[in-house]
């Protein structure tokens, strides 16, 4: 039997790995990927406590994080081609407009 | 023995995995690795007994949200970002910034303790089967919190077409 911390390491490196990518990333398509790495990692650990605590609402908010991720891609795809469409590129640290 | 040795196995494929995808220059192998992640992803599901969501997660994400990405990609000329500089300057920062939380949540394991064990066991579920299991609390107990969940999705899909359309 395998312990419940190993699961919780390795969603936790793949959790840091993609929010370094995130932070460190131009590409906003590479960063949007990022997202959907962490929050796979999340539902990992999820997953991992409701198999080990025997209880299955680990699992039901598991379903919550898949259509939040799922409509946060949508959006933030819809950003990215509207964003393209008026500046032709794609690169975080060029789009300044808002100078924040 | 044997389960820890396949563990190792996704352990150390998932690792690679996601630093290739963090890596890669062309989103499109960034995309294609991440399709080779999801099914090791599903793969562990099927190891920690959770059938319908290792479904889910092959259907859901390697059939919808990775094929919107590539959509997305194949729309958008992207020649000069894969030709140009991959990482912001300040990367360092990033790695630095990871590697504490990193530690962070390594310490917050040590302290962990678990919970008191709740009613389904490995038996119970198999007598019942998983999709019936998880089905029964979806629709009962979480059913206000699963309408909610819809509405989030068609707001998404209006409010995706509101932004990508071409103003007139």
């Amino acid at each position: 039997m395998v312990p419940l911390d190993w699961y919780i390491m390795l969603s936790a490196v793949m959790f840091t790995i993609g929010l370094a990518g995130f932070i460190a990333r131009r590409n906003i398509i590479i960063m949007l990927i990022c997202i959907e790495l962490m929050l796979n990692a999340v539902n990992l650990s999820l997953i991992a406590f409701s198999h080990y605590l025997q209880d299955l609402k680990g699992q039901i908010l598991v379903f919550f994080t898949i259509s939040v991720a799922a409509a946060e891609a949508a959006i933030g795809l819809a950003i990215l081609v509207a964003v393209f469409r008026n500046k032709a590129m794609v690169d975080a640290d060029k789009l300044t407009e808002m100078k924040g | 023995m044997l389960p820890q040795i396949i563990f190792g196995y996704f352990a150390i494929v998932m690792t690679v995995l996601s630093v290739l995808i963090v890596t890669r220059k062309n989103p499109v192998h960034s995309v294609l690795w991440m399709l080779v992640l999801f099914f090791h992803f599903a793969a562990i599901y099927l190891f920690l007994n959770a059938e319908f969501i290792a479904a889910v997660q092959i259907i859901l994400y390697a059939g919808a949200v990775l094929v919107l990405f590539l959509f997305v990609i194949m729309m958008l000329n992207l020649k000069q970002e894969v030709s140009g500089e991959r990482y912001i300057g300040e990367w360092p920062i990033a790695v630095a910034l990871g590697i504490s939380i990193l530690l962070l949540i390594i310490f917050a394991i040590t302290k962990l303790v678990p919970g008191p064990l709740g009613e389904y066991t490995i038996e119970l579920i198999q007598k019942e089967t998983h999709t019936k299991a998880v089905g029964k609390f979806l629709y009962t107990e979480y059913l206000f919190v699963f309408i909610i969940a819809s509405l989030i999705l068609l707001i998404a899909i209006v409010g995706a077409m509101v932004l990508a359309k071409k103003r007139a």
